[in-house]
């Protein structure tokens, strides 16, 4: 790894930042000059997972890039947000086409730049799950396979919620959307419908593929730095709750994050060429009725075990997968 | 220089000069030799600097130029038919967002049925998509219009939509006068975007925009087309300093100034039409023809001007408003509004099928003698047309209509002959 | 060039939004008491000495504690730290081990030689202070700091009270005594040893004297009558513990020593008796383990030198050899009650360890002051006696009697002494709500597992009165102090400003803390959530 992870046992260590840390190994966030790429001002929902998670990954990029940065940006909650005339919270040259495109759009950029000579200049593209995994899916992949020098950030907040919370497929089993309704044993999302886009992103063999989580920023910003280390086609999912589309509290947008990661329902991993080279472990296993219990749209989980037990099988199979615990933690539990 | 040579080379010879620094490439028939040709120019090198981009769908081809042209670079694609509608989105995005953006459509049928071959339903679907849109009527004009388009997509900041009939364009080798480097560099300077992606300026592009303003921004792009019709003439001028040919311009008459019966069409048709007047004149009558190159904007005061002399205006086109009729129709029924000429519609050319001289001689003759019906279809077997009517009256469940007219033309009806 | 109409928009002129509007709780900044600071005895701002540890910068955090307290070397060893019993870290993995770290500032600043300088003018007040035991000296550091004279007279040949005559020096060494003790001399306090004061009115009128402390301890033991034909091998502990202090020779106890009692002293007399040859230590306690007023860990530190304790226990005679003794079992309320049954144990010497009572000779004719009945001397909540100017603290009045209760005692009783000279009143700042361990998100914390501080072997710990426990080293007591959640208050992690969806949290850079942006906070929550020492409140907002 071309990055350090912070170790050094002492007061809040995973915290932003630290007055006890060296600089160079606190946060981008902590740091008085950071970007703040997305600014004050934008219209996101009180808690917005994803605006937090863009303005985490974009001000990373830009101190990566030292602020030769473009963006494109998919339709969707992001994009609405921060650009509703006559108002833009950004502070980055962006451009949004239209919901399917920001991958191919980003490859145009990413072309305009390197004819022009200012390759110095790097290009991200944005897009909520629904604009990554659905609409923009061909798109994406076809960036990928071409390997276009373009780092492609999904913020995951697993339904279409921009247009009123309907299942995506990056919506998980289980899940309550409007377009899917738990009724009586019948569950919400369907169970083993749904695809893994970062799986999916690493057989296209790219150079970097990584999930990250909007409660550890630490680990999402060294993804980040990671990845704009790197040149061709990169994919970052970062998993951004969403308060009004999940019946979530606010306030509870990183515990939510954190627990979905601690559980086991959201592996985070790195992967090069289509190799997994990383996986973040879990300090403490949570349980998986922890995470749903916080949101309504599991509250009809816990009226059928059945539904609750194929959700624990999911995080004891992710865990299996991808070697979460040490294999001696995974039996103590 | 003077060649002999198949029209898509002729066009990307064209487009190579103009010096296009992304191109986007994505097969469908009849574009596809256009592409072909500029990616083994960027191979060879004999075309740089541009990226040349084989990307995975239409839309992504225009989505792709979308970003380039964003970003400031010269950015062309192409396509035709299907390949048009599922970039639809996009095509509208383009314009809606002000990007230069040069795209040529070889125009052809849209499915279903499936069909490759010529006609212009395709292009005109996007009539309204906020783009220029030039008619080439020749291999030698598709070549010039192409370079003009550049020069008025990027005085305008709007993408210009080059359309040149499949096959019967992009496919025939005709002798077409390529022009040098040096005469396409003196006419188009250098891209110099309106804004630019650009981390030293930096600005929010694509916002989204309510009621409160929404109006006043189609307003705005309907006067940039207001603003294009007294562009695309200065442009063809400076180009005929440069070139020494007339090309381009908003409309173009043929033997016109004096007819009782003025032909509208656009497109490569007019060839065609110009030997049956021709003819027709030889014999006595007083026709012409006026070809539409731009049909968006539309020139409403340039063509009622022409038309207004005239006694009968018969449209042709090769497309069809389903429902109503001719689609170029309605648009030079707004232009002879006021007139007392009466505007006949009249579709023919569809999916393919061959305009004769022989149909277009008995079309104008009906229409001088205003024996014509209000629209009319060229060349229609009526008494196929009847048969499937009759079947699908009597029974619901009357089968595929492509597949029963085929048994009552094709080889099946030949087979039941034998 | 223009840009198009609408579609095209400034950077950054979001900010003309002010999304404040939305707001219906608003987050504000707090300060919370951490349960360490709420146990402290002594009113250590212990959190605060730790911040500044953390830095490595020893000297300020020493000196944040000397602004409470002025012995942190005595108090590193001595102090039974109740502040470690209520730490939140202790929820985590184990508490913050801050008596090593007190342990560790006190060694530096006596290696280092750090001094306190006064820096009130003088008052020109003088104030008698009776006794230079833990009570007296913090009484006479802090006022001697508030500019006024002080005077102590200790009937004693040595200062220090039970630091030096009830803690064995195995435990707390005497040069760190007499080093801290030097320290608050040094200031300018005068001590008189060997001055017994009678009475009270009569020197301080003689003296010029304008207030009195008075902190004479507790130091007549407690004895009960047992049967014996030779009272001489019946000692008592005080004694036993003074004259390991004063006589030149240690006393003669034999080689088996039973000790009768369940304290911490029943404790160091067993453990002092081990160390001066005695084969066998047997401490008699006639309850439980549980219910034993000793702590559990100086238990254990005896019970690995070889003590040997006999619970449920009473001693009823005494003869030749040995003890008699008789067992007892506990009834329905937890008391002991007498079996009947009776065993014998062979022994030298008995040394009862019952507590002590103090001497209230001193007040019993002093007008107004009042002594009650359980032999302790009633105070204010002031800690005044009932007689005008003469205040009382430490193992005289009713309170828990440790050296940090009574360093405590003094520092209070300081604080309004030096009020009533000034013809005014004391009023201690209101506390701070308390930070809760629920307060806290712990996530943040990584997992870091208590230092364990190096013990001497146990050969040694049974032969020589070294020092049991060793201190850290600065690494050690870096990574210790660090182990601090900081509860309840800022330490600048930049959390808020980092977990703010709306980027409305200004960072004012080092030691100045955060403000909030109520012109853009939407009042979400999630930095109060994600707060990870609780020092972030969100209250209602009026609308």
């Amino acid at each position: 790894m071309s990055y350090q992870q912070v170790k050094f046992y002492q007061t809040g260590t995973l915290t932003v930042g630290n007055r006890l840390l060296d600089e160079q190994q606190r946060t981008v966030q902590a740091t008085l000059d950071r970007s703040n790429s997305l600014d004050s001002g934008h219209r996101a929902c009180q808690g917005c997972g994803e605006a937090l998670g863009a303005r985490y990954a974009i001000d990373a990029a830009m101190r990566a890039a030292d602020n030769q940065l473009v963006a494109t940006n998919a339709t969707g909650c992001l994009e609405v947000f921060t650009t509703p005339y006559p108002e833009s919270a950004w502070r980055i040259p962006w451009i949004h086409s239209l919901f399917g495109n920001a991958a191919a759009v980003a490859t145009g950029v990413a072309a305009a730049l390197k004819v022009k000579g200012r390759e110095g200049i790097r290009v991200i593209a944005q897009g909520g799950d629904g604009g990554t995994t659905d609409i923009g899916f061909g798109c994406l992949s076809g960036m990928f396979e071409r390997n276009d020098d373009v780092l492609y950030i999904c913020y995951d907040n697993q339904a279409y919620m921009n247009t009123g919370v309907q299942r995506s497929s990056a919506t998980p089993g289980a899940a309550r959307t409007a377009t899917t309704q738990p009724l009586g044993p019948q569950p919400g999302a369907e169970f083993g419908k749904g695809k893994n886009v970062p799986l999916i992103a690493m057989a296209h063999m790219i150079p970097y593929v990584a999930t990250a989580s909007v409660h550890d920023l630490h680990d999402l910003e060294a993804k980040v730095t990671r990845a704009m280390l790197l040149h061709g086609a990169r994919y970052i999912q970062v998993f951004v709750p969403c308060p009004l589309g999940w019946g979530a509290r606010p306030a509870d947008t990183m515990k939510i994050a954190r627990l979905a990661v601690e559980s086991g329902l959201y592996p985070l991993f790195e992967a090069e060429h289509g190799e997994i080279v990383n996986v973040t472990r879990l300090r403490h296993r949570a349980d998986v009725e922890e995470y749903l219990t916080l949101q309504r749209r599991f509250a009809h989980v816990f009226k059928h075990p059945e539904q609750l037990q194929h959700i624990r099988a999911i995080a004891d199979q992710n865990i299996r997968k991808f070697g979460l615990l040490d294999a001696q933690e995974g039996v103590a539990r | 220089m003077l060649k002999q040579v198949e029209g898509s080379q002729a066009v990307a010879e064209a487009i190579a000069m103009c010096r296009p620094e992304v191109i986007c490439a994505y097969p469908i028939t009849p574009q596809t030799h256009i592409v072909e040709d500029l990616g083994a120019k960027v191979k060879s090198g004999a075309l740089a600097p541009c990226e040349f981009i084989n990307v995975e769908s239409e839309f992504a081809a225009l989505s792709v130029a979308i970003g380039s042209s964003a970003a400031g670079a010269r950015s062309y694609t192409a396509t035709a038919s299907q390949g048009l509608l599922f970039m639809a989105e996009a095509v509208y995005n383009a314009s809606g967002l002000g990007l230069p953006i040069v795209m040529t459509v070889g125009n052809r049928a849209i499915g279903a049925p499936i069909n490759i071959w010529n006609d212009q339903s395709d292009s005109m679907s996007m009539r309204d998509a906020g783009w220029i849109q030039l008619y080439a009527e020749s291999n030698q004009e598709a070549v010039d219009l192409h370079i003009q388009a550049f020069r008025i997509a990027e005085l305008l900041s709007v993408p210009v939509m080059v359309c040149m009939d499949g096959f019967i364009l992009t496919h025939a080798y005709e002798r077409v006068e390529i022009p040098s480097q040096e005469q396409v560099d003196a006419f188009l300077p250098a891209f110099e975007p309106r804004q630019v992606l650009d981390p030293a300026n930096p600005k929010t592009i694509g916002a989204m925009v309510g009621p409160e303003a929404f109006t006043e921004v189609r307003y705005l792009a309907h006067h940039k087309q207001m603003q294009a019709l007294d562009l695309i003439p200065n442009v063809a001028e400076e180009f005929r300093q440069i070139f020494g040919r007339d090309a381009g311009g908003l409309v173009s008459g043929y033997r016109h100034q004096d007819a009782e019966t003025i032909v509208v069409t656009l497109g490569s048709v007019i060839g065609t039409m110009q030997e049956v007047i021709d003819e027709l004149r030889q014999a006595g009558h007083s026709i012409g023809a006026v070809a539409l190159r731009s049909f968006r904007p539309f020139p409403l005061e340039a063509l009622r001007q022409l038309i207004a002399p005239a006694k009968r205006v018969v449209v042709f086109e090769k497309c069809l408003a389903v429902g109503l009729g001719g689609v170029v129709a309605s648009n030079v029924r707004m232009a002879s509004h006021g007139l007392s000429v009466p505007v006949y519609s009249v579709i023919g050319g569809l999916g393919g099928r061959p305009i004769t001289r022989a149909s277009l001689t008995k079309l104008f003759t009906e229409a001088m003698q205003d024996s014509l019906e209000g629209l009319h279809f060229l060349d229609l077997n009526q008494e196929v047309v009847n048969r499937q009517i009759e079947r699908e009256e009597g029974s619901r469940r009357s089968g595929s209509v492509a597949e029963n007219i085929l048994r009552d033309i094709g080889l099946v009806a030949t087979a039941k002959v034998s | 060039m223009k840009t198009p109409f609408a579609i095209t928009l400034d950077v950054g002129s979001s900010l003309l939004n002010k999304t404040g509007s939305w707001r219906t709780e608003r987050p504000v900044y707090v300060d919370r008491l951490p349960p360490c600071n709420n146990a402290c005895p002594a009113g250590e701002n212990i959190q605060q000495w730790l911040f500044h540890a953390e830095e490595g910068d020893y000297e300020q955090a020493w000196r944040e504690i000397m602004r409470n307290n002025p012995m942190p070397a005595i108090m590193g060893r001595a102090c039974y730290h109740p502040c470690e019993s209520s730490c939140n870290r202790a929820q985590l993995d184990q508490a913050v081990n801050i008596h090593a770290v007190e342990r560790f500032l006190g060694d530096q600043a006596l290696r280092h030689g750090w001094q306190v300088e006064v820096s009130a003018q003088s008052s020109g007040k003088r104030v008698l202070v009776i006794g230079a035991g833990p009570s007296g000296l913090s009484a006479a550091y802090h006022l001697a700091l508030a500019g006024h004279d002080v005077v102590i007279h200790e009937a004693g040949p040595l200062p220090g009270g039970m630091m030096r005559f009830g803690i064995p020096k195995y435990r707390l060494p005497r040069d760190v005594v007499d080093g801290e003790i030097q320290r608050i001399v040094d200031l300018g306090v005068t001590l008189r040893l060997n001055t017994k004061v009678e009475d009270i009115p009569a020197t301080m009128q003689d003296e010029g004297y304008d207030a009195c402390f008075v902190a004479i301890g507790a130091h007549v033991a407690k004895r009960v009558d047992i049967p014996t034909p030779d009272a001489s091998r019946i000692l008592d502990a005080v004694s036993v513990l003074r004259d390991m202090e004063t006589e030149s020779e240690p006393p003669m106890l034999g080689r088996r020593v039973v000790v009768y009692g369940g304290g911490n002293t029943a404790v160091d007399v067993a453990r002092t008796a081990k160390r001066l040859g005695a084969a066998e230590a047997v401490i008699v306690y006639r309850r439980t383990r549980d219910q034993m007023p000793a702590h559990d860990f100086e238990m254990d530190d005896a019970m690995e030198e070889g003590v040997v304790v006999n619970w449920l226990r009473t001693i009823t005679s005494m003869d030749d050899t040995g003890f008699t003794i008789e067992k007892m079992e506990l009834d329905e309320d937890g008391w002991p009650q007498p079996t009947g049954e009776f065993e014998t144990i062979e022994a030298d010497t008995l040394v009862m360890a019952l507590g002590q009572n103090v001497d209230t000779s001193i007040l019993e004719n002093l007008p107004g002051a009042s002594v009650k009945k359980d032999g302790v001397v009633e105070v204010g909540s002031d800690m005044m006696t009932g007689h005008p100017g003469i205040f009382a603290g430490g193992d005289m009045v009713p309170s828990e009697r440790t050296v940090t209760v009574a360093a405590g005692h003094g520092k209070k009783a300081a604080r309004h002494i030096d009020a009533y000279l000034r013809g005014g009143k004391y009023t201690p700042a209101p506390k701070h709500e308390l930070a809760d361990h629920g307060l806290l998100n712990t996530w943040y914390y990584t997992d870091a597992e208590q230092t364990v501080q190096p013990l001497l072997d146990d050969i040694r710990r049974q032969t020589t009165f070294e020092e049991v426990t060793g201190g850290l080293d600065e690494s050690n007591a870096l990574y210790e102090a660090r182990r601090c959640l900081s509860c309840g208050n800022c330490f600048e992690c930049d959390n808020c400003y980092g977990v703010c969806p709306d980027n409305s949290i200004t960072k004012l850079g080092p030691g100045k803390r955060f403000e909030f942006k109520y012109d853009y906070c939407k009042g979400c929550g999630l930095c109060a959530a994600e707060c990870p020492c609780g020092a972030i409140k969100m209250v209602p907002e009026e609308i």
